[in-house]
């Protein structure tokens, strides 16, 4: 630079800035500051020859070392599935209705069942378990078409419900009352329906037709009947709405839900952790001892988890 | 560029040996060093009764448990705003004792100049004084001088594992984790942090030392701008001073030469090699060695003290003019160090009005929104809400959860059956801990919900209570 030139006083090279008459000067770095600098390149260099570094045309370069980051999470999981082997294990010994005398796995149980809810049946039934309209029951509720303890609960998982290749699924089906019921005779049933819970005025024809062709599976007051997955008709719960229009359509042409087989899908500790998620929504019942037999009409008041 | 010297991109570093000085100065920095020392290595063996279920170490940082703890005091992590008041007051108090007395801070209580202090200290006890010092550090290397060196490097490390070995104790009950630490049973972050800090203090310590200052440290940069011509910083003073010349010159030119005999001394004890002649400088942590020093030749040299002192620019003008310089009360006690004092005040008593007001329990409610109401079968709502109730006290404490304004609305737990269901249930919340509660509230069929509140209130004398509004969602108001 051409206007180079040392600085009287402290005898330093000035860089050849200049602002308001201060002159910068050129002072030295220290020799460790150099050599940390220096440092820092070569542990560039070494960092890009161990590490992925050069995006090139189709892919990268590599590295030395073979790390990747898809690697490294591969590595994390299955270090997380490892560490989770041991609740697996215990769960797939474990009778499901043993689980709340431990309340230990059953808290885990419910943990692990949360997130495969959410991955497997918040779909249809809710993120939260509050189900959807139009026949995606409610799983956080004390109403229950198979019944609501663990047992059930898992029963209905692994079987799944109108599934055509599992004998053992749940099935249940409600006749279609197209062109046997006129329309007087459909209105009077409806009036029936609704008064069964309070909704209306008593209708004496009506009850008559529900007598004759309703009570075989819905009980003679509506309280339904679990063994057959017939849903309770005198509480405030509808699965397909409770207008008139709904009811009549149901009677009709009724329509019937069906949920997979999960055993097909997933394995028995899953299933198990999400029976006892589903159970711990907060209309889990309890698992029926001997003589205790679960009356499908009595409000179902289950505590939950302990 | 022609008698320009090849310009060079390192500078070698000059070690400094500095002169042992006696003097006020010097002996306030052994006050200093030895009560910030003191602090240092003490602190986290006081103990502070806490009760069974907490720590009894009266300074403890638990980053595991995320506990605070400061004798009678805990904080806790949602109460940083502590720790970030003391940041800020820490900082404007920099702001106000370097527009105040310079860098003060620099000179006396930063943690690089105690240890360098110390370090320098060693270098005396093991090799003797400057002289002694400059001598053998000039001498081939022999036996006598490696067996030295390695004597005086092996207390350097010793020193610096005890620095890093006491700053682990902060942050774990001291007497175990020294225990565990000597039989190789602590935590591997244990021996890294102690193996970095010991490093790190042999280094910045035993070998950099005023180089940190120099070149490391960014507090000189941001100082400069903070002193103004109020400020007291070490000064010679020139207009005194100079020209040099021994104390014959000076007798023989009456009223010619000035007071400065030019004897090296003020550079000789400067812990960063600095001349302080030359003027302020980021190297000058105003230390006040070099006043120690030339006080000392002056009163030998009968001539008054001060050629080197504390002075403010101000006071350099005035005195320089031939005035009286302004007493040091009118320096300290300006319109901007009182400024810089009220901030740093009303930040601390708003610190102490915060710990003094707050309560040892906390509630938080969040309503389930997924979905937000569910319909029971006999046509009652229930809503799920999670509560969070906070103890912050060192004892496991009863408190009792109460609806409020939800007439005829019961709930239950999840550890409380829906027959014991009710409108207040007491829940044992255990020492220093956040107990989470599943609420199911629940109203009969054809009640209202609307906005209504969640009252804890902790069961003992203290009647602490906390209450927080949310609200019941139904079918018919979504």
């Amino acid at each position: 630079m051409a206007n180079k030139r040392i600085d009287q006083p402290t005898g330093t090279e000035t860089v050849g800035h200049e602002w308001d008459g201060i002159e910068e000067l050129d002072t030295p770095m220290p020799r460790w500051w150099l050599w940390t600098f220096y440092l820092t390149i070569a542990w560039a260099i070494a960092y890009v020859i161990a590490y992925p570094a050069w995006p090139l045309i189709n892919k990268g370069t590599e590295g030395m070392l073979g790390w990747t980051s898809r690697g490294q999470l591969a590595q994390e999981m299955s270090a997380a599935d490892a560490a989770r082997s041991g609740l697996r294990e215990q769960l797939a010994v474990t009778d499901i209705e043993k689980l709340p005398g431990q309340p230990d796995l059953m808290q885990q149980a419910v943990a692990g069942g949360a997130a495969a809810f959410k991955i497997h049946c918040a779909q249809c039934h809710g993120a939260g378990g509050g189900g959807l309209p139009g026949g995606f029951p409610n799983l956080a509720d004390d109403e229950w078409l198979w019944g609501g303890d663990l047992k059930a609960i898992e029963y209905t998982l692994v079987h799944g419900i109108r599934q055509h290749d599992d004998p053992a699924t749940r099935q249940s089906a409600m006749p279609g009352y197209d062109g046997v019921f006129d329309q007087n005779q459909l209105n009077a049933v409806v009036d029936h329906v609704l008064s069964l819970s309070g909704k209306g005025p008593a209708n004496p024809a009506g009850a008559e037709i529900f007598t004759t062709n309703c009570s075989v599976c819905h009980g003679p007051a509506g309280q339904g009947d679990r063994t057959q997955g017939a849903p309770t008709l005198s509480n405030a719960i509808w699965l397909y709405g409770s207008s008139r229009e709904q009811i009549s359509q149901q009677i009709l042409r009724p329509r019937m839900g069906v949920m997979p087989r999960w055993a097909d899908k997933l394995d028995a500790p899953t299933i198990k952790m999400l029976a006892a998620y589903v159970h711990s929504l907060g209309g889990g019942e309890e698992t029926p001892v001997m003589e205790a037999v679960t009356d499908a009409a009595a409000p179902a008041a289950g505590p939950v988890t302990e | 560029m022609v008698n320009a010297p090849e310009p060079s991109l390192y500078a070698a570093s000059r070690t400094v040996h500095n002169k042992r000085i006696d003097g006020p100065f010097r002996r306030f920095k052994w006050l200093v060093m030895l009560v910030t020392l003191g602090i240092y290595y003490v602190t986290p063996w006081l103990r502070w009764d806490r009760g069974p279920y907490a720590p009894d170490q009266a300074v403890l940082v638990d980053l595991a448990n995320r506990r605070f703890y400061m004798f009678g005091i805990e904080i806790w992590p949602h109460e940083f705003y502590f720790v970030a008041g003391l940041l800020i007051m820490a900082g404007v108090g920099l702001f106000l004792v370097t527009s105040a007395v310079g860098r003060a801070w620099c000179g006396y209580a930063c943690p690089q100049t105690v240890w360098t202090d110390l370090f320098q200290h060693i270098d005396r006890f093991v090799d003797g004084d400057r002289n002694a010092r400059v001598r053998l550090d000039n001498a081939p290397w022999g036996p006598a001088k490696i067996a030295r060196r390695l004597f005086k490097w092996s207390i350097y490390l010793v020193i610096s594992l005890l620095t890093g070995g006491a700053w682990i104790l902060y942050f774990a009950d001291a007497p175990t984790l020294l225990r565990d630490f000597v039989t190789f049973e602590a935590a591997p972050v244990a021996y890294a942090t102690v193996a970095v800090l010991t490093a790190t203090t042999f280094v910045l310590g035993g070998f950099m030392r005023e180089q940190v200052c120099i070149y490391m440290c960014p507090w000189p940069r941001i100082q400069t701008a903070m002193l103004d011509e109020k400020s007291l910083i070490v000064t010679y003073k020139d207009w005194r001073g100079e020209p040099r010349g021994s104390v014959k010159k000076a007798e023989k030119n009456p009223g010619q030469i000035g007071d400065c005999i030019d004897c090296m001394q003020c550079v000789q004890v400067c812990p960063t090699g600095w001349d302080i002649r030359n003027g302020p400088d980021i190297a000058c942590i105003t230390c006040g060695l070099c006043i120690d020093a030339c006080d000392k030749v002056m009163a030998d040299i009968g001539r008054p003290r001060g050629l080197i002192d504390y002075a403010t620019q101000e006071d350099c003008e005035a005195e320089a003019a031939g005035h009286a310089p302004r007493p040091v009360w009118k320096t300290l006690l300006r319109p901007r160090t009182l400024v810089y004092t009220g901030i740093w005040a009303g930040i601390g008593f708003a610190l102490l009005f915060a710990l003094g007001a707050r309560t040892h329990t906390d509630l938080t409610v969040s309503a389930d929104r997924n979905p937000p109401y569910m319909l029971m079968g006999d046509g009652s709502v229930r809503n799920s809400y999670t509560l969070r109730l906070r103890n912050m006290e060192s004892r496991p404490r009863d408190m009792e959860i109460a609806l409020n304004g939800l007439p005829a609305a019961v709930m239950w737990t999840d550890t409380i059956s829906r027959e014991q269901a009710a409108a207040r249930h007491t829940v044992n919340v255990p020492a220093d801990a956040i107990r989470t509660v599943r609420a199911y509230v629940i109203v009969p069929s054809g009640a209202t919900g609307g906005d209504f509140a969640f009252t804890l209130t902790s069961l003992d004398e203290q009647r602490e209570s906390d209450t927080v509004e949310t609200s019941f969602s139904t079918p018919g108001e979504p």
